[in-house]
Order: C-alpha cells, then structure tokens, then sequence
C-alpha cells in the first residue's frame, strides 16, 4: 500500500511542474510586462512612481531575469514563503485574496461531491438492478437532460425561477448580517441556508454522469459468473447484490472523482459568478478580465494542484477498497 | 454393482422445457428433457455446445437468466425422511430455494476464476459459504474452512486463505470452488463443466479429486461436458443431449460399448482410439448443430443423421424407446426393431 | 476481409459494414430524431441571411426588451381574414425608471408575408438576394416573433445567425483535436513503449486540470487587438488543445486492440508498408467508432464555447453566438423584464441533446455484430 501511494506521488510530480508553467505562462501572457501595466495604473491614479521603488519592484519580480529564471523567482516564493506576488488590482498580497475564497470553494466543490453521490448512487443502483423499470427509464431520460443542459442555464432559470414565483433571491453565500461576521454558529447555519443553490446547480451534471456510470457497470456486474456461483451457494439476493457487484461497481464512483472534481471546479466558474459567491471563480474572473494577472494565475495554480490532490486521495482511497488496483494487477 | 436406479432416486427431471423469449422470438434451450439421479452416483450429460445441457443443470437450482424461464416439467427433489420436492414450481428468488442451494446441493462453474470475487479473499468467501447455512461463529467457521481447504488439496491453506482469486491460478481457483460447494455436506454436487476452462494436466487432478470426493462422502453427482474422456473417467451414468431433449441414457460401458443412438455413435466415431492404428479414420458429424430457434421437425437430428429414413424422421417425433431400468433411446430405429421383433 | 468472415459468422450475408452499421442506426428512432434535429440546425446555419428576418445588426431603439409577438393566422378585427399577421406594441415607460413595458396593440395589424423583400445579403456570400424566409411585408415594421434585446434588436434572427457561429466552433474546433487526438492517440497506441507513456502523461495531465479555469486563462491572454476571425479561430484552437484527449484515448485503445488482429499481422506480411497498413487496413476498421467519438465530442466543444462567450472571454460582440447571446441574460433584473434572453440557452441545449442522441445512436451501431 506504501509503495502504491509512494508511487502515485512520484507521477504527481511532472503534473504539478506541468501546471506550475502553464499557470507561469499565462502569467506572462499578456502583452506589456507587469510592471509597466502596473505603473501605467499607478500613473493614471495620479501617484509617481520612483526609480527606487521601480528597482525594487523589478528585482522582486526578477523582471531583467530570462523565462526560466523568473520562474524560479515564482516558484520558489509559493514553496517557500507562500508569497503568490501581488494583486495590482486590489492592491493587496494574492496569498491573503484567495485565503479568502479558497475555503468557501473547497466547501462548495466538497459538499457538492458528496451530494451527489449520495444522489447518484441509490437512483444509478435501482435502475440497474430494476433495468427497463418506469423509475429506470426517468432516471436515464433526467440523466441525458442533465447532461445536456449546462449548468449555468440551469443557475439562470432557477434564478429567474425563484425570482418571478417567490420573489427570492438566491445569489450569495451569506445573508447581509452575516456577510463580514465572524464565524459562529448563525453564520454557518446561514451558509447551509444558502450554499444547496450552488450544490443542485452544480451536482446535476455530475449526478447524471454518476448515475449513467453505474448504472451501465453495475448492469455488467450483475452478468458476471461470481454473481451467479454466489446465488448458488444460496444467498440472498439483497444481501448478494451488495456485497459483490455493488463492491465492485463503487469503483468507478471514487474513480471517477478524477474527471468530477475538475468539471465541479471548472463549473463552479460560472455558476458562481451568476450566483456572485464569495468564491475563487468570480475572484478569476475578475482578474482576467481586468488582467491581474498575478492573482489569476495563482489562482488557476492552486485550483489545479488542488484537483490533482484530490484525484490522488480518490486513487488512494481506491487502492484501499479495490485489492486488485493495490496488488498492482491491474 | 447393482443398479439402484429405479429404486433410490434423489434427483429426478422429467419433461423440462426451459425457454428464453427474445425479440427474435422463443429459444427452445430445453425442451422435453428427463433424466434420473440416483444416490450415490456419478451422471454425466454430454453433448455438443448449444445442446442444453447447462441450462438443464442451472434449471436445477433455478439460476436461469432473464429472460429464461421454466414453462413445463417437474424437477424432483428427494430428501431423506420428507416428501419430495418439486424445484421447478419453486420461485427463483424465494427463501425455499435458497434453503436448497449451497446445503442440499451445491454447484461448481465453468470459469473458477471469474466464479470467485475479485474483491474478498478466497477464505472470506468460503467463509460466507458455511456461515450462509450453518450458525457458527467466526472462529468455528474459519477453521472449518481450512479444513474444507485441506481436504480438497491446497497446499498451505492458512496462506491460502487470504488471497485474491486473481493471485491464484485456475486450478487453485476450482479447488476453492469445489471446497465452496462441499462446505455444507451436499447430497447432490452440480458439476458444469468443472474441467473445460483449465489445462489438461489440472484437468485431470480436478476430475482425480471429485471422483474421489464423491466416493468419499457418498454424495451424487451431475456432471456436465462435452468431453467424453472425461465421461468415461468419471461417470457411472451418461446421458446424451441433443437440442435440449435427451436422445439417450445407459450406464457407462452401455453408451460405450453398445450406443444406440445414431448420434451417440457419431459422437464416440469422432474421437481418437489409443491403439487403433494410423489407418483408424475420425468420423466427423456433417453439418452444424442447428439454432435452438430453429429446431427441425420430427427427430431434431434427422437432418445430419445417416440413418434418416425419409418421410419418418423429418415428420414424427421419434418414440422414447426403453431397453432396461436407466436404458433407453429416442429413435425410430430401435421403435422398427422392437415392433419387427 | 474482417467484413467477410464475420458476417459469415453472424449469417448477414455479405452486405458492406457502412449499411450494417446503416441498419441498427436506423432501428434506434432517438439517434434518429438527433441526427435528424442536428441536420436541421446546420441547415439553419448555411441559410442564417435567408431565414432571419433580419441581420444581426439592425436595431430600433424604440422597441427595447419587447417582449415576443404571437403570429396570427385568422384577422377577426373587422370581418374574416386570412393572412399572417402579428399585432403592433403600445409602449408605457415608468415615470421613474424610465424602462419601457409594453402591451399588444390590436388596433395595430403587422401584415407578415413568406419569401418577402427585405434588407439585401449575399447568401453564401457569394449571391445578391433581399428575399427572406419570413418578416414584414412593409419593411422597418416591428416584427419581434422572440422578443427584442436591450438594443430593440430581434432575437430570433440573432440566434439564427449565432447559429452559425456556434455550430460551425464546434465542427471546426473537433477537426483540430480529431487531428491531434488521431495523430498523438494512433502514435501511442501503435508506436507504443516510451513515445505511448509520455502521452499518456500528457493526456493525463490535460484531463487533471479543471478546465474552464485554464480556456479562461488562455482565451484572456489572446491579445486584444484580434479581429473577430483571429479570435475565433483562436479560441477554437484553444478548445482543440484540452478537447483531444478523449478522441486519443479511444484511437490508442483500438490500436492496442488491433496490433494483435490476424488481419494487421496478414497485411504485414504481405508487405504493406506501415502508412499502408494504419491508414489503409487499420484505421477504415474503426472509422465508425470514430465518427461516433466525433459526434459526441461536438457538443462538449459547443457547451464549452457557450460557457466563455458567455463569461465574456470567448468571442465578443459585434461576432454573434450563443454564448454571446446569453451574456445578454446575466443578471436577475434583466432576466426579470426579459425572460426571453434565455432563449439562445434553449437552443444550446436543444443541439446538445440531438448530437448526443444522435452520437450514442452511432456508437452503438458502429459496432453492429453486438447484440
């Protein structure tokens, strides 16, 4: 088991160096280098910037350095002091700005994965075992919808929904007495109040994925000889369905949290921004658009070497359950 | 050996038919076979592919895949001190077939390694096999199963019993198998083509070690192949299937030395003699087995059988013709003879 | 010769695999309707000029956000008539907000006409012609059939020409990463060792990382000064860079599968070079299997353009798409006055579900000896 996780760190390695320049480049991407946008804001602001600060500016940047060496003056600064750079925008360190809005996503991303397995796994479950069922083919018809639709329509017609029948808004994480409170008890039963928006919005296509996913491995499971031979020996076919093929089917449902975890925060983007949550998604999109380029790469960074973790902990938690994929026979 | 057929049957089937409704219409996979079991004996079922033999088996226990289902006959199950037991009226998925299944007879596959879950230790689930019929604790159970582990020769059976289906090799995996289906003392073993999927050399210690179970406990035996090397290794009765109806049945030396079927002789003409010298010619069955969906009329075997007479065999259904308790024949042939005679 | 044998096998005497894979196609009546559905909306996109009422441009700021018209067939306002027709607005502004409701003016009779004179366009480009499908026989009259934008532009013709955007990103954007994916997925699964383990690192690496995250990032960095065909091929490339993946995975594993077929061994030793062997022997057995990959990769592409035009860093005005479209329907105030902004969403979804249906429809008849 050691060794398994061992190895899987060690191929996390070129995808983390692999990000780390993808996010380095659009960093420096845009045309003009950082600091003339920088003193071009600070000039049309009505402030002077002098020779002194410009140097130093530039030696903490090592804008005078090739690509390679002002990767390195980066890099080394998130691994060894967590400094991201600075946010021309806000004005503020990047580090304290998504310290922010990283735990609220991880929340969201959280809570939605969870939702939707507990969502996904009873209904991909009974539309396998009663396949051609009435139950079987809404499951599957609301799976291909949810599939289909993108979720941000989704967020715009619940939107729009709540607003012409109820006259509710659902934007927001945090009702407005809460917004700046510190954290206790109301404020966290205010953001259960609000976050389930976000998590229906987001879950529908990672449910109807689920549940297409298990629903077609479970209809092969139940085909296989050890079903058969374990109702010969006389067990029940409750019992028999849950301890062989259900094993088996999990699989790909923590497997899976490969591809669901970057569609969730890839989702997360939009759904947030029409829904304005307090989230790294509006944070990145803000950034981009008015080309803080510093904040936006770190936070496509972090996001990123955050999914691949999570994808890692799923492999793990995949090896734990799957004596196969631990004993390295498949 | 006297032969105790007629007189202590434990198994009887007569006149099953198990069809599968598909969208291309009605699979006759079984249709209007019977045959006997008598305790403490070794019957084999033969046939090619595709003849029925392993859904007659699998109808036993109920084990029928949707979209089978038995429409007609009676499986009888006769139990020490009870009445007999009809298995076929018996919903598949209800509590008295489960009662049967595993305790009073127990089944091995032809595929030992996909027949064991990849996810549970070999021991685990042998394990689960005591534990589903008999209240013992943990401990008892474990030890019983390295017991049933010894008993059908795994080496070091402690080590055995915590590993994957996948690290063992196909023989290993049928000795699991067949420890599985010995755990609570079966009167009857199924057998479906135990053999078929291992190599030669496994194959014959397989067979080495259920002929010496059976011997051992006294329990009966279906055993189903295709291989009549086998039949005649381990059987002391055979039955011969064609399109799912029984074409013939006799003891071992009977069917052997003294076929009467026009197919059971093609069958034994299509394989090689020691001894027979380089001129012996194999004689190979023309044409293929038909679908089961489109079964000829009259004898289904008229048209690859070089004895068809014409205008008989391709119109009625021939006669079950009986020679003697546990001999008998279907073929019009024999109906000629016995009505010259 | 693989056809040959296997229908043999399987009793279908000899009918070529294209009309195999024809037949169960077409028992499957979803992926009929899909494929039917996605004809439909390619033909829209080719004859977007014709069948608008309009071009996208043309505006008429006193019908903001009118909401859509009911198409009349019978005029009972005096007598019985019969022709189409649609009634005139009467706009009311708010004394305070200033923002204009309207309501239907029946006294107001639109006449509307089939095949009518209307604002000149070259179809194709190529073609002079004024003839649209449907409008208003009088020119410059208010014909909103969807309802009109904050501009007073019509909808339905600006979602008949972002048709066309729309669709086509996807077409051009899955031919990049058919091209990548065939190209890297066949090196991988035919070459294999090495050159097969670094790019299944590289599609790893592509499938780890959330992805919109990334188009964005990539899409902000496309310098400014772009026209709108720069941009828009631009964004299609970047939509090909993270789309290939998939199309590389299935390539590689029916390589894999393939290399050991008897067939492949047999061209080898008749001596067929190895270009003759992939592309001649190799390849035509899976065409089917890829073209079905290929449809059900259209979709994702086109939700994903929608999903950055609609963030604002995919194609921009005055370039009109779906995504584009719906930036309009952003806020709740908006959403409120015009639900019918959403419309543009409608249609996405719509061509979404008919490629699916029609992609899972190919993939299951692309192999039509399987049950």
């Amino acid at each position: 088991m050691l060794t398994f996780i061992g190895r899987r760190v060690l191929y996390m390695i070129p995808t983390l160096f692999a990000i780390s320049v993808v996010a380095f480049a659009i960093i420096q991407a845009p045309p003009g280098d950082y600091l003339s946008t920088l003193v071009a804001k600070l000039q049309a602001e009505g402030e002077q910037v002098s020779r002194d600060e410009l140097q130093a500016l530039e030696a903490r940047y090592g804008l005078d350095e090739p690509f390679h060496g002002q990767y390195w003056k980066w890099i080394s600064g998130i691994m060894f002091r967590a400094d991201f750079g600075q946010s021309f925008q806000w004005n503020r360190p990047v580090t304290d700005l998504i310290a922010e809005a990283l735990p609220l996503t991880i929340v969201l991303s959280v809570t939605t994965l969870l939702v939707t397995w507990l969502i996904a796994f009873p209904i991909g479950l009974y539309s396998a075992v009663r396949q051609y069922s009435v139950a079987d083919y809404v499951a599957t018809t609301v799976g291909f919808l949810g599939l289909a639709i993108p979720n941000f329509m989704i967020a715009l017609g619940l939107m729009y929904f709540m607003h012409s029948a109820f006259g509710m808004s659902v934007t927001g994480l945090f009702s407005p007495e809460y917004r700046d409170a510190p954290w206790n008890l109301g404020k966290l039963l205010d953001l259960a109040g609000h976050l389930w928006v976000p998590v229906l919005i987001l879950g529908t296509a990672g449910t109807a994925g689920l549940i297409r996913v298990l629903r077609a491995n479970l209809l092969d499971e139940l085909k296989k000889p050890y079903v058969v031979a374990a109702r010969a020996r006389g067990m029940g076919e409750r019992r028999l369905v849950v301890k062989y093929p259900v094993r088996v089917a999990m699989n790909p449902f923590i497997s899976t949290v490969g591809w669901v975890l970057p569609a969730l925060i890839s989702g997360e983007v939009i759904v947030a921004s029409i829904l304005s949550l307090p989230t790294t998604g509006p944070l990145l999109l803000n950034a981009l658009r008015s080309q803080d380029m510093y904040l936006a790469g770190s936070i496509i960074l972090i996001v990123s070497v955050l999914t691949v973790i999570g994808t890692l902990l799923s492999d793990v938690l995949l090896a734990w359950l799957d004596p196969r994929v631990r004993l390295g026979y498949r | 050996m006297p032969p105790p057929n007629e007189r202590d049957p434990l198994l009887e089937i007569s006149g099953l038919r198990t069809h599968f409704s598909t969208r291309e219409g009605t699979v006759k996979a079984v249709d209007g076979a019977s045959l006997t079991v008598p305790r403490a004996t070794t019957v084999c079922v033969v046939g090619e592919s595709g003849c029925g033999k392993s859904v007659t088996a699998r109808s036993v226990l109920g084990l029928i895949d949707h979209p089978g289902k038995i429409v007609a006959g009676e499986i009888r199950w006769h139990r020490t001190d009870r009445e007999p037991l009809d298995l076929a009226a018996l919903s598949p998925t209800g509590p008295e077939l489960r009662s049967i299944r595993g305790r009073e007879i127990a089944m091995v596959f032809q595929e030992p390694m996909a027949s064991l879950s990849p996810m549970y230790t070999v021991g685990d689930q042998l394990m689960e096999a005591i534990r589903l019929h008999k209240e013992v604790t943990k401990d008892e159970a474990r030890s019983m199963a390295l017991d049933l582990l010894r008993r059908v020769g795994i080496p070091r059976p402690e080590q055995r019993f915590g590993a994957y289906s996948f690290q063992l090799s196909g023989g290993m995996c049928q000795r699991i198998m067949i420890a599985i289906a010995l755990a609570c003392d079966p009167a009857l073993l199924i057998a479906d083509e135990p053999t078929t999927a291992l190599d030669v050399t496994t194959q014959a210690r397989i067979i080495d070690l259920l002929r010496d179970i059976q011997a051992e406990t006294g329990m009966s035996m279906l055993f189903i192949t295709h291989d009549l090397g086998v039949v005649a290794e381990i059987a002391d009765e055979v039955v011969v299937m064609y399109l799912g109806t029984v074409v013939e049945r006799g003891g071992v030396d009977e069917i052997f030395h003294d076929a009467k079927h026009p197919y059971t002789k093609a069958l034994l003409g299509s394989i090689p003699r020691m001894g027979a010298g380089t001129r012996q010619r194999l004689t190979t069955i023309r044409g293929n087995v038909p679908h089961p969906s489109d079964r000829p009329s009259g004898c289904p075997f008229h048209p690859r059988c070089g004895d068809a007479v014409p205008g008989l065999c391709d119109v009625e259904e021939p006669p079950e013709v009986v020679f003697g308790p546990a001999r008998s024949a279907r073929c019009v042939l024999h109906a000629m003879e016995r009505s010259v005679r | 010769m693989t056809n040959a044998t296997r229908s043999e096998r399987t009793g279908k005497q000899s009918a070529p695999q294209w009309r195999l894979v024809w037949w169960k196609f077409r028992q499957h009546r979803l992926a009929m309707a899909g494929a039917l559905v996605t004809l439909l909306i390619y033909l829209v996109a080719l004859f977007a000029e014709f069948l608008a009422p309009v071009s996208t441009g043309t505006f008429d700021p006193e019908y903001t956000y009118a909401p859509p018209q009911r198409l009349h067939l019978v005029d009972t306002s005096d007598g019985w008539d019969l022709g189409l027709h649609v009634y005139g607005y009467e706009q009311h502004r708010d004394p305070d907000s200033l923002e204009p409701s309207y309501t239907v003016d029946e006294s107001r009779t639109i006449e509307i006409g089939l095949f009518v004179k209307g604002e000149e366009y070259d179809l194709f480009g190529l073609i002079p012609w004024d003839r649209h499908l449907i409008g208003p026989k009088t020119a410059g009259d208010p014909f909103y059939l969807l309802g009109a934008d904050r501009n007073g532009r019509d909808l339905l013709s600006r979602i008949i020409h972002g048709t066309r955007v729309s669709m086509t990103i996807g077409l051009v954007g899955v031919t990049f990463s058919f091209f990548l994916g065939v190209v890297l997925g066949g090196i991988s699964g035919y070459i294999g060792g090495r050159a097969d383990l670094v790019i299944q690192r590289l599609v790893e690496f592509f499938m780890s990382i959330p992805s919109i995250p990334l188009w964005l990032g990539l899409a902000a960095a496309l310098p400014q000064t772009w026209g709108p065909v720069q941009r828009y091929f631009a964004i299609t490339v970047i939509l090909a860079m993270i789309g290939w993946t998939d199309l590389a995975r299935v390539v590689r594993g029916r390589f894999l599968s393939l290399r050991g077929e008897d067939f492949v061994t047999s061209a080898h030793l008749d001596g067929c070079t190895r270009p003759r062997v992939i592309f001649g022997h190799m390849l035509p057995s899976f065409t089917s299997h890829l073209i079905a990959s290929v449809t059900l990769s259209i979709p994702a592409m086109i939700l994903a353009e929608t999903a950055l035009s609609f963030l604002g860093l995919g194609l921009q005005a005055p370039v009109v798409s779906w995504g584009v479209l719906l930036q309009e329907a952003q806020n709740v105030r908006v959403l409120a006055t015009a639900p019918w902004l959403m419309l543009p969403g409608l249609a996405v979804i719509v061509a979404v579900l008919s490629l699916n249906f029609a992609g899972d429809g190919l993939r299951d008849a692309a192999d039509p000896y399987k049950k």
